[in-house]
């Protein structure tokens, strides 16, 4: 935090975030949604916005949103409106957004952020509400074809959007980045959105003002539009904050504007006044019936939410006693939280494997997965791994051999327990043999000998080095840890 | 020819089976559309003899190769030019959309094609359907052919007189507050406003949403019944249109209206001081009111105590809508651009000031400000409430009865020119056909006794909403005993 902010002041923050929804197909017609098409081709008198051209609401992101704001704990509005937001631009072809305004179809929800400060490690942040709206086209200045014009890109124009408005609840850019990935995260898991901060499918504004520390007045807020990476989130609102700080302490006077992060300065810049400017003359969207949804609907929706991000680390953290980064890494994306339950499946509730798990997932698969927007690649299968634990519990194979065969069948489909059997991975436990050895070993080394006896039990994990060097590592480290201090203790 | 002067009906039955070819039919009016004029009438937009005689010939070779037709086979309709229409301009009156050609046909037109219809050409109109005499076209007035120095009511004014003058046995129309019933009464033709949500939106250039509905007009009730027919009926495209089942409308012309309640508002009929009711309008009215009665109606006086609020709260309603409706004309994506080349904010300003006439930008301008911060409760928000009022003034009349009868105009058609400098008298020309509007029943304008001096009025019956059968055999049964029947422009009869 700069030296401005923790001079006496904290920012208030709250954030906008505005969500593509992953359907098929538009908002209001049935273009394709999909990206990366030759511009004004997934286009038609609808989104065009052509004379005479009705819009027609897409059932499915009614879905999709009545889903995500259930699972943001909020309140269902059984007969929602569809307003027009009236404005002039480019990108906006029926010159109004069909949007919702003061009778949102969901609101009065929240969502947890982690909390050191607090006994529960978390804290609730209020969402003020969630609305459908539509997106619109996209202006491109001084490209192809223009020569120091604008040209305009219709293919987004109607994509489902649902704006969540956070409360200003937030007191530090790091508050601001967490209540952004829980958010993401969230969405993800519901499959609603890519959560792609970069390419604008889930795009963020931020509120900020700031106040004397311990005052409850608000102080003047300035948005900063279309933030669009975490670490933008965090630099944009760290610089603001100063900023404002620093205004505000000299006494200046502003009024409500709009700024954007330019993060090559690392400033934010003035875009445009707020006051005067904005009378969107909304209204009813008299195109649009009223948005029933009855509670029989919702509740069928409320049944066929997954396994929310919380609601899994929470499991991993209390019944399986993984530790809360753990938690973190193994249900940051959707895929990978599948893939880890995928592991878990043969024993469920039995934390000793659960760690187990984790590690191996951990260290030898996520260094080789590759995550893209909402899919997942895999090294190997949930399965190969479950077979692969398997035989360190039942220990045929030591650690350092069950990285061995994942090595092996890594890519491959092959069942490890035959690879195992078939190159002779066997975890070396005859009791005889290996009490053999590590009387050896201390009859080498009378010094470390006598420096344990002397006290200095931390040798012992010299001689269990030895020995698994001897073996290269098939000897079984439990029998190895009991044969030397009963060695060592005669 | 007879079947270009006969029946709707009788014509499409005569194509279908083979008496006349859909060609011949479409000659012979495209040869009347020729004599006529289209500058001297002023009634058509876009005809193009080509495009027509080869949807006619279509027709014909769909007969030919054995297959059935459609239940408008070979009628030549014409439609008004705020209906998109794919191979043809539709410019909805304004210069802001000269030369426009959408890319689709309206639900409305594509069922009138499905139905084997034969396309005249484009309707003049009223710009963006605001106006009441069709002296708001940017493409000039219509005339009125029973006195061509008098206006054909708007906004389809247009669409009115192609059906007076024979220039098409039937046309399409839209009606925000009476820009069907309105030119109907007063070009002596049968106008029909459907219940709001009968017929889709969907290709019809909006005016104001939750008002504009598309109907026809037609030389008799039957022929509006047939045309009702193939353009009613759920759309998936037009989230406002309303599963219901299309009814037998046609079915519904000729049985006997005996028994019927005929509300009569007190407020139509009493109140001639203020809404200008003309001696000669109110007489006529009497009279056929009189008719009705010797149907075997009973006359039931009623009150509609909201009717003196319709007029100001349509112009609050349709104005505020047309505001946001017609912000997509903004020279960017299609129509007239006008680029000082300066920036944006002077391309729109340029563009909207050279397309729009007066009275659009006087529509969009009452639109804006009543939605405007500050003043959207006083206006916006009241306003609905008053329609709330007219609607309910609807309802309870119809707990005494099943159709309303008064007057469709207070007026007979007036003198060109006369009320172009006084907006309120114009919207005032309204006054009747607004209420079921803002209501979103169903209406008819028939025409009954002409004025003594030999001009159309017409007698509007006003059911509720989804009776538009009922509707159509009270406008059938006065129809036969209308001393209009049989009247036709002296235009015409010359």
């Amino acid at each position: 935090m700069s030296a401005a902010a923790s001079n006496g002041f904290e920012p208030v923050i709250g954030l906008e975030v505005h969500a593509q929804l992953l359907t098929r197909t538009k908002q209001f017609c049935s273009c394709p949604t999909s990206f990366g098409a030759e511009p004004n081709t997934n286009v038609c008198p609808v989104c065009l916005g052509l004379p005479g051209a009705l819009p027609v609401l897409n059932a499915e992101a009614v879905s999709m949103a009545v889903r995500t704001a259930l699972a943001l704990h909020c309140t269902i509005r059984e007969r929602s409106i569809f307003a027009r937001k009236n404005y002039f631009y480019p990108d906006l072809p029926k010159g109004y957004q069909i949007s919702q305004f003061d009778l949102p179809f969901s609101e009065h929800g929240w969502l947890e952020i982690p909390d050191p400060a607090s006994p529960e490690g978390t804290r609730r942040v209020g969402i003020t509400r969630v609305h459908l709206e539509e997106d619109a086209g996209k202006n491109l200045h001084g490209v192809v074809l223009a020569e120091g014009r604008s040209v305009v890109d219709l293919n987004r124009a109607g994509t489902p959007l649902i704006e969540i408005v956070g409360e200003p609840e937030l007191r530090s850019a790091a508050d601001a980045v967490a209540y952004l990935k829980q958010l993401r995260d969230i969405l993800v898991a519901l499959g609603v959105n890519d959560g792609n901060l970069e390419e604008g499918s889930f795009r963020c504004d931020v509120n900020i003002s700031v106040r004397p520390r311990g005052s409850s007045v608000l102080g003047t807020r300035v948005e900063i539009k279309n933030v669009n990476s975490f670490r933008h989130v965090q630099r944009a609102i760290e610089f603001e904050t100063a900023r404002l700080a620093a205004v505000v302490e000299a006494g200046e006077r502003f009024g409500q504007h709009t700024r954007q992060w330019n993060d090559t300065e690392g400033s934010t810049v003035f875009l445009r006044e707020k006051e005067g400017s904005d009378d969107y003359r909304y209204f009813p969207d008299p195109d649009l019936p009223p948005l029933v949804l009855e509670s029989a609907w919702v509740e069928a929706r409320r049944r066929e939410l997954p396994e929310l991000p919380a609601d899994r680390r929470a499991r991993l953290c209390s019944a399986l006693k993984l530790s809360p980064y753990d938690a973190e890494v193994l249900t940051g994306h959707p895929r990978i939280a599948e893939f880890f339950d995928g592991v878990l499946a043969t024993r469920p509730e039995d934390p000793v494997w659960a760690k187990r798990a984790a590690n191996f997932v951990m260290t030898e698969v996520l260094a080789d997965t590759r995550t893209h927007g909402l899919q997942a690649s895999f090294p190997a299968t949930p399965a190969q791994i479950s077979a692969i634990l398997e035989l360190v519990d039942a220990g045929t194979l030591s650690g350092k051999q069950a990285k061995e065969l994942y090595a092996r069948v890594r890519g491959t489909p092959d069942d490890p327990a035959s690879v195992a059997a078939a190159a002779g991975m066997v975890q070396m436990s005859d009791t005889a043999l290996l009490e053999e050895l590590c009387r050896k070993i201390l009859e080498s080394n009378p010094k470390q000998v006598a420096a344990y006896r002397g006290g200095k039990s931390g040798t012992l994990g010299f001689f269990v080095g030895h020995v698994m060097k001897e073996t290269k590592g098939s000897a079984n480290p439990a029998i190895v840890n009991e044969l030397l201090r009963k060695l060592l203790a005669t | 020819m007879d079947l270009l002067d006969g029946s709707l009906v009788t014509l499409a039955d005569a194509v279908r089976d083979g008496t006349i070819s859909a060609l011949e039919v479409a000659d012979a009016t495209l040869a009347r559309i020729s004599a006529a004029g289209a500058d001297a009438t002023g009634t058509y937009l876009d005809v193009d003899a080509e495009r027509t005689r080869a949807q006619a010939r279509a027709v014909d070779d769909k007969r030919a190769r054995g297959e059935a037709l459609g239940a408008l086979a070979g009628v030549p309709i014409g439609l008004k030019d705020a209906l998109c229409t794919r191979d043809a301009r539709t410019t909805c009156g304004s210069k802001i959309l000269e030369g426009f050609r959408p890319p689709y046909d309206a639900t409305a037109v594509a069922r009138l094609r499905a139905a084997d219809a034969v396309f005249t050409g484009k309707l003049n109109m009223d710009e963006f359907a605001m106006g009441s005499s069709n002296e708001n076209s940017a493409y000039g007035p219509v005339k009125n052919p029973w006195d061509p120095t008098r206006v054909p009511g708007g906004s389809s004014g247009g669409s009115a007189v192609a059906v007076a003058s024979g220039l098409a046995h039937a046309t399409l129309g839209s009606d925000t507050g009476g820009s069907i019933r309105q030119p109907a009464a007063l070009c002596g033709v049968v106008g029909l406003k459907p219940t709001y949500g009968r017929v889709s939106r969907y290709g019809l250039v909006a005016f104001a949403s939750s008002l504009d509905q598309i109907g026809p007009f037609a030389r008799d009730v039957r022929g509006a019944a047939r045309v009702l027919e193939v353009i009613a009926g759920h759309d998936g495209h037009d989230a406002t249109s309303v599963p219901r089942p299309v009814e037998d409308f046609v079915g519904a012309c000729g049985r006997d209206p005996k028994g019927l309640r005929v509300g009569v508002p007190e407020e139509y009929l009493r109140a001639a001081g203020d809404s200008g009711l003309e001696p000669d309008v109110q007489a006529s009215i009497e009279q056929a009111l009189r008719a009705l009665e010797g149907l075997g109606c009973t006359l039931v006086p009623i009150h509609m105590p909201h009717t003196r609020h319709a007029v100001a709260t349509y112009y609050v309603v349709a104005t505020a809508e047309a505001s946001s409706n017609l912000a997509r004309f903004d020279g960017v994506r299609y129509g007239v651009r006008v680029d000082p080349g300066r920036d944006l904010e002077a391309m729109y300003g340029a563009t909207r000031d050279r397309g729009f006439g007066a009275e659009v930008k006087r529509r969009i301008l009452l639109g804006t400000y009543v939605l405007s911060a500050g003043y959207y409760d006083a206006y916006y928000t009241k306003a609905l409430k008053v329609r709330t009022l007219i609607r309910r003034d609807f309802e309870a009349a119809f707990a005494q009865c099943d159709v309303i009868a008064g007057p469709t105009s207070p007026q007979v058609a007036w003198p060109l020119g006369e009320k172009v400098d006084d907006p309120l008298k114009m919207y005032l020309a309204d006054v009747f056909t607004l209420p079921a509007s803002l209501a979103g029943v169903p209406g008819i304008s028939v025409p009954a006794a002409p004025s003594k001096t030999g001009l159309p009025i017409g007698l509007q019956l006003v059911a509720d909403a989804w009776q538009e059968a009922r509707l159509l055999t009270l406008a059938h049964a006065f129809e036969q005993v209308s001393p209009a029947k049989g009247l036709r422009p002296s235009a015409i009869a010359r």
